[in-house]
């Protein structure tokens, strides 16, 4: 099985009459249970790319196919419980809902699948537990470190039981030791579920933890380093 | 997504904006309370005046020279005792049918004066109208027919003129003449503001001679029931018709008086409610506005909702669920202020206010109707956010 299939995978920005392309052919294919690092510089189409695998925008032209299924044959709410069963997502900038507690941002996900609350709070107390925030399961956003916040945001990313979890620069906004923490949180994540992971980043030291590199410069693949 | 979820997170969203959604519910609930009192005082005033027509009697039929409506003027009457003893004869009782000849005189006893309404009338009062006696009795056929100097007193020239001394058999002259007072009605208030209780019913004999008149001013029948008013009163009118061939008579009865002044009222109630439907709908904009705003200020949390699965339709509940709480919650608040204003107006003021079950479902229906409407636009934009652009946003 493969998580993502993609071939001559394009995507344009128009803007103003001026048309980026920010993905500029990509043939990719990543498999169950990898672990992958997307490097490049800034404004190479990474996040572009990672938007693409994750369902959250179509390609402009290009084939993608997430767990075999050609996306451009879904519509827009099968895509959304597309993304709902598949796929886990941590960001750069955390992204949890400001006051709403940890437990419930961990919840979210599965509102959107129809699981009955207690059920809910059931699973992401033990995501949360998973992540080492058992004692924070009532805390605020703003009542936790960043790296709390992104290991709520990992809890998040797994309650669903995804097959993939793609991470945007999930060390970003993070110092070295909390960094480290939330690698290791992926790695055994990956390790011991084999939950795929598809993190981007722009240091060097992050990428070497993956056990695939993949090079993106000018929104093409430059080098795919396994 | 459960409709129950939904809710539960519109509420979540509500209370965490406390201030605001209080502020974009003000409109609403001024929109509200004002249809519940404004609807309550025109249903107070229509059953206040409903209640003064009823009090008069049931199923009394006016008839009078001339054609009834709000143009004309009163036309001079032409109507004369025999003319009476004509309809008594063509309504087959005469003990339903009673006159009145009007007039404003004074009265006085010893010092005292009272300016008051003579009524020439005649023994048959209390078959057509509800008039009950607080002392004495009423007029007889033999204070008619003999012409005698006698009053039945209405309850405040009672007051004005014999203070507590109970007046029956003591004097008072009208006009200079005296007479003697053998009877006092209760009090029974003001119909189309005609102070009933400053009446003085005499004999219409005697007062056509005080007055030196020949006429009458017009004749109350009192049917039967309430199913030959109509045709009794089409009888009378024809009858006398008949009789002064090329002249205009007319019959009114409690039930046009009522449906005329139920439909002004109606009209007018419909009027105040709509000026203050107007308000609900400002109040709606108010929520549509909002709600725009609230959705551009949560650009952020809509993308993140939408990346972890939520669908187009799940946003667009909730932000919807978000709007008709906002306003069906104002909506009974309002509602809550209208029947508390109303109760206050009600006990403390002169006017009249009767709440009314309708405009409380229709306030309330139309402010679920108002979110629903002004949700709309801004819960779609909502729904429609491509989530890449909603988290990109900073
Ligand atoms: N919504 C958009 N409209 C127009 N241009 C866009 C849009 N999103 C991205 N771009 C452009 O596409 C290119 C790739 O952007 P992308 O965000 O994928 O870069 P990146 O590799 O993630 O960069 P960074 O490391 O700074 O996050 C950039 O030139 C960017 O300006
Ligand atoms: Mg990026």
């Amino acid at each position: 099985m493969t998580a993502f299939e993609a071939a001559a995978l394009t995507r344009s920005y128009h803007l103003e009459g001026v048309t980026v392309d920010a993905l500029r052919g990509v043939d990719l294919t990543i498999g169950d249970g990898e672990f992958a690092a997307i490097i490049g510089p800034s404004g190479s189409g990474k996040s572009t790319l990672m938007h693409l695998l994750g369902c959250l925008d179509r390609p402009t032209s290009g084939v993608l196919k997430v767990g075999g299924v050609d996306v451009s044959t879904l519509d827009d709410t099968r895509l959304a419980e597309l993304r709902n069963r598949m796929i886990g997502f941590v960001f750069q900038s955390f992204h949890l809902l400001g006051r709403t507690s940890a437990l419930d941002n961990v919840a979210l996900p599965l509102v959107y699948r129809g699981v009955p609350r207690a059920e809910r709070r059931r699973r992401a107390r033990e995501a949360l537990e998973a992540v080492g925030l058992a004692h924070r399961l009532d805390h605020r956003p703003s009542q936790m470190s960043g790296g709390e916040q992104q290991r709520v945001a990992i809890a998040r990313a797994l309650v669903g039981d995804p097959q993939v979890v793609l991470a945007d620069e999930p060390t970003g906004n993070l110092d070295t030791r909390n960094g480290d923490e939330v690698m290791g949180l992926l790695e055994r994540l990956n390790a011991d579920q084999g939950v795929a992971i598809v993190l981007v980043t722009h240091e060097p030291e992050v990428a070497g933890r993956a056990r695939r590199q993949i090079h993106v410069r000018d929104g093409l693949i430059e080098r795919d380093v396994a | 997504m459960r409709t129950a979820e939904a809710f539960r997170m519109a509420l979540e969203a509500l209370r965490v904006n406390r201030l605001r959604s209080a502020l974009t519910m003000l409109g609403v609930i001024i929109g509200v309370s004002a249809v519940v009192i404004l609807v309550a005082i025109g249903t107070g005033a229509k059953d206040a005046i409903e209640d003064e027509i009823s009090g008069l009697g049931s199923n009394i039929i006016l008839v009078v020279p001339g054609q009834l409506n709000f143009q004309a003027a009163p036309t001079q009457s032409r109507l004369d005792l025999a003319d009476v003893a004509y309809v008594r004869r063509v309504v087959g009782d005469p003990s339903r049918v009673t006159v009145s000849v009007q007039s404003g005189e004074s009265m006085r006893v010893g010092r005292n004066e009272a300016f008051v309404t003579i009524v020439g009338t005649d023994e048959n009062i209390p078959n057509v109208f509800e008039r009950p006696l607080k002392r004495g009795r009423y007029l007889t056929e033999t204070d008619i027919d003999t012409r005698r100097r006698v009053a039945v007193l209405g309850s405040e020239v009672s007051g004005q003129l014999f203070g507590d001394l109970d007046p029956v058999g003591r004097q008072a002259t009208i006009a200079g003449v005296r007479f003697r007072v053998v009877g006092v009605y209760d009090k029974v208030g003001a119909t189309f503001g005609v102070a009933r209780d400053r009446e003085v019913h005499i004999p219409v004999t005697t007062a056509q001679r005080l007055l030196g008149v020949q006429r009458v001013n017009g004749i109350a029948i009192g049917a039967s029931g309430p199913d030959v008013i109509d045709s009794l009163g089409q009888k009378v009118v024809d009858a006398l018709v008949a009789r002064y061939p090329g002249e205009k008579f007319s019959a009114v009865t409690q039930t046009q008086l009522l449906g005329t002044i139920g439909t002004v009222l109606g009209m007018l109630t419909g009027v105040l409610a709509a000026i203050a439907g107007i308000s609900l709908l400002v109040g709606g904009v108010g929520v549509s506005n909002i709600m725009l705003v609230s959705v551009r200020e949560r650009t952020k949390e809509i993308g993140l909702r939408k990346a972890l699965g939520a669908r187009q339709r799940d946003v667009l509940g909730q932000f919807l669920i978000e709007a008709v709480l906002l306003t069906t919650i104002g909506g009974l608040i309002g509602i809550a202020l209208g029947v508390g204003g109303s109760l206050l107006i009600e006990a403390l003021s002169p006017v009249p206010a009767s709440i009314t079950l309708w405009s409380i479902l229709l306030a309330f229906g139309v402010s679920a109707v108002v979110g629903v409407f002004f949700g709309v636009a801004p819960a779609r934009r909502a729904g429609r956010l491509d989530p890449v652009v909603a988290l990109r946003s900073e």
